[in-house]
């Protein structure tokens, strides 16, 4: 047993209201730079939909992740072999067109413009050109527009859906969705570390963050091919790829990243997990039904006296392994295990997870007659002449799960490695938790019945309480239990500050002359 | 033997040599940030295909056979001991002398041509470009007039460049060349002496350990057994990796 620690994050679905706040908060502090302004470390995508870069999903077109071959694993678009031949032109490499040309608006002609009989408008202009240009695309473009065929019909976790599954997910009536924020999943077999000829790509020991090297990285762009994630970005100006690096300053000083700590829905946890190296290997080559499995058997018991032990003859701090004792992110993905990695079956053995979303989902639409209800209005009120109604009653309990409006399917496809079992089992939990509490709260919900929601899916009174409480009252501390980094011991870590100053992060220390 | 042939083939390689040591080492150390191949693909994906594969491919291949030349002058005079091998050496190395100028001719104008790739172009782009055209040219020219050219490298030129090495400059041997010839040479230590100033030094940093290296690499920033342990020796170093 190689006992690490990982900092690892939990999103919650069921809270993201889509506002983009985390994307705006990580934008201005990293990649508010010249060849950085497509880039979005931190981005939120509206599902079902295309997201960003454009149908990044489809490992057909991005060639990303890892792939089986003969029970060992091999990088689908990179590795030793393909990647030096290809390093004089990456045929898997997305262009700028794929993510979006970068854009701005000529404010200043708004000010500035003459005076006439028309009111003046800010062109937009590109940033990578100076030159007006027609905007077709953006980082959030298809937000919100879930059922249009250009993009919910073209998202890639509709394999397998049949037509007329598709045909009732998007009806007008029933159409659902949902938002996906992403950042970087500092994966355990990351496959840009594993791409990067240069050796420029690393993981933190410490802390199991996932940095780039600006000092090292060569312009060979083989990460940006193999991250299935598409969360490896090409600096197109300074000639380096730039990656989501935790915040790792903020981390480093105690504080949440900046995407996490802005996060108005507050759909965000953060903590230590300890989990066992030694399998990272066998764990990344399992068949992908067993992959989800075999992650979650990885990762340790921070109570285990044997972990505890094996965590500190391999230097893990005393106060890491408290602060994996109280982490959110062990509760959700082991203790409850309501949390699923995205697209597991990329085999990176991502360590960012999912509580698959259950709102947007469950409520189901019947046809009802409202002529009597409407009659009662007042003539001026506004009145409703559609006769849907959302239907969020919990009668039918687990009956309701097959004909929730997005096929199990779909989440399956994202969430789960295409198990629709798992989707099942977190969305009974999700929901038992929500029937235990109407209970406690409403009363129109008996004790036994709870109870017995409860018990069907395996949680005790006390696990209910522990979701409510995680998921819906939870404090910042709560919510982020980041371990000390230990500055006193290892001064090294980083360059003292005051050193630093002006330079940490991914500023540039030298002087970068391209372009007139 | 005048002044011109001593300056050019005698001082300019030592300047050149001088300057790419000196300033390959510089760069690499203190401005690793701005050691990069400064690839252009994500601004422009499709054109460079054309430009940059024979060219990469041809420049390799050329390099390594004039590096073989240098280094085994003998084996390569054995092999050019029979007609049919040394046609096929010169065949093939001018198939790829052919494809690189194809290569440079297309990136060339496909850097020019790109409105988005102005943005990421400066004058020592333009500089690389009619330097290396003119080389290519000048190669081929000589290996077309001057047969057989991997024969006469290794019985001249090899000396020539021992010479140099060995800091005894000896060029009596090439100031009778014909004047191609001689600027190929001007030209050959001109580039070496860009090397440390342009997007070239990409050329010294090919990642061959690659081949070796484990797929999967964590750092760790200080050793963490050690530093935890109350008896280790108390040092400050600054680590590699930041």
């Amino acid at each position: 047993m190689e006992v690490r620690s990982q900092i690892s994050m939990v999103f919650h679905l069921d809270k993201c209201i889509g506002c983009h706040t985390c994307s705006i908060a990580c934008k201005n502090i990293w990649t508010d730079r010249k060849g950085a302004e497509y880039m979005w470390w931190n981005n939120v995508e509206t599902k079902p939909g295309t997201g960003y870069p454009t149908r990044w999903e489809d490992q057909g077109i991005y060639k990303g992740g890892w792939e089986k071959n003969n029970g060992s694993i091999v990088l689908r678009g990179a590795g030793k072999r393909r990647g030096l031949t290809n390093i004089f032109y990456n045929p898997n490499l997305p262009v700028i067109d794929d993510y979006y040309e970068p854009f701005t608006y000529k404010y200043l002609d708004l000010i500035e413009s003459p005076e006439g009989d028309d009111q003046p408008t800010a062109r937009p202009i590109s940033l990578i050109t100076g030159e007006p240009i027609d905007i077709k695309m953006g980082p959030n473009w298809d937000d919100d527009l879930s059922g249009t065929p250009d993009y919910a019909r073209n998202d890639p976790n509709m394999e397998g859906l049949s037509q007329a599954e598709q045909e009732v997910m998007f009806q007008l009536e029933r159409m659902a969705f949902f938002y996906l924020p992403r950042i970087c999943n500092h994966c355990l077999n990351p496959a840009c570390v594993a791409s990067c000829p240069s050796g420029a790509i690393y993981k933190r020991g410490e802390d199991g963050v996932v940095l780039i090297n600006q000092e090292v990285c060569r312009a060979w762009r083989m990460c940006v091919t193999a991250c299935p994630y598409k969360k490896s970005y090409y600096n197109w100006f300074t000639g380096k790829s730039e990656k989501c690096i935790l915040c790792f300053p903020r981390l480093e000083a105690g504080l949440a990243p900046a995407c996490m700590h802005s996060c108005v829905g507050r759909i965000r946890y953060l903590g230590v997990m300890l989990y066992d190296a030694s399998k990272i290997q066998s764990a990344a080559s399992a068949n992908t039904e067993s992959l989800i499995q075999q992650q979650l058997d990885m990762i340790l018991d921070p109570f285990d006296k044997n972990v505890i032990r094996a965590a500190k003859m391999n230097g893990i701090a005393d106060s890491t392994i408290h602060a994996a004792q109280f982490s959110p992110v062990y509760k959700y993905v082991k203790k409850w295990k309501i949390a699923l990695p995205l697209h597991a079956e990329f085999r990176t053995l991502p360590m960012l997870f999912y509580v698959p979303p259950l709102l947007p989902v469950m409520a189901t639409v019947k046809q009802v007659d409202n002529t009597q209800q409407s009659e009662k209005m007042n003539p001026m009120a506004k009145y409703w002449d559609d006769n849907w109604l959302y239907d969020t009653s919990t009668k039918d309990l687990w009956g309701t799960l097959d004909q929730v409006r997005f096929p199990l399917k779909y989440l399956a496809n994202m969430l789960s490695a295409g198990n629709e079992e798992y989707i099942k089992d977190k969305w009974k939990k999700l929901m038992a938790v929500r029937i235990y509490r109407r209970q406690v709260t409403v009363g129109d919900v008996s004790v036994e019945k709870a109870d017995q929601v409860l018990q069907d899916c395996g949680l005790s009174r006390e696990d209910a309480e522990g979701i409510f409480y995680l998921t819906a009252l939870a404090r910042f501390e709560d919510r982020f239990v980041i371990p000390p980094a230990h500055r006193e011991q290892a001064i090294e870590l980083m360059d003292f500050t005051g050193d630093a100053k002006g330079e940490v992060g991914f500023g540039i220390k030298n002087p970068i002359r391209r372009g007139n | 033997m005048n002044a011109f042939d001593n300056f050019t083939l005698i001082a300019l390689p030592y300047i050149a040599l001088a300057v790419f040591l000196v300033g390959s080492i510089y760069r690499y150390t203190y401005r690793g940030f701005q050691v990069s191949s400064l690839s252009s693909q994500f601004l422009e994906g499709r054109r460079l295909f054309y430009g940059s594969v024979p060219f990469h491919w041809g420049v390799l291949f050329l390099f390594c056979g004039h590096l073989i030349a240098f280094c085994f002058p003998n084996s390569v005079l054995a092999w050019n001991s029979q007609p049919v091998r040394l046609m096929i050496l010169e065949v093939t190395a001018f198939i790829f002398g052919i494809s690189m100028l194809i290569g440079l001719i297309n990136l060339f104008i496909r850097r020019y041509t790109t409105p988005r790739l102005k943005f990421v172009t400066n004058q020592m782009d333009f500089v690389l470009y009619v330097v290396l055209i003119t080389q290519t040219f000048l190669g081929l020219w000589i290996a077309y007039n001057f047969r057989w050219g991997s024969s006469w490298f290794s019985s001249l030129l090899t000396p020539y460049l021992y010479s140099i090495f060995k800091f005894q400059p000896e060029i009596s041997g090439i100031v009778p060349l014909p004047w191609t010839v001689k600027l190929h040479i001007i030209f050959a230590f001109l580039i070496i002496g860009l090397i440390p100033f342009s997007r070239m030094i990409h050329f010294l940093v090919p990642p061959i350990d690659y081949i070796w290296r484990p797929f999967q690499q964590v750092m760790w920033n200080w050793n963490r057994k050690k530093v935890r342990s109350p008896g280790a020796e108390w040092s400050v170093h600054r680590p590699k990796n930041n």
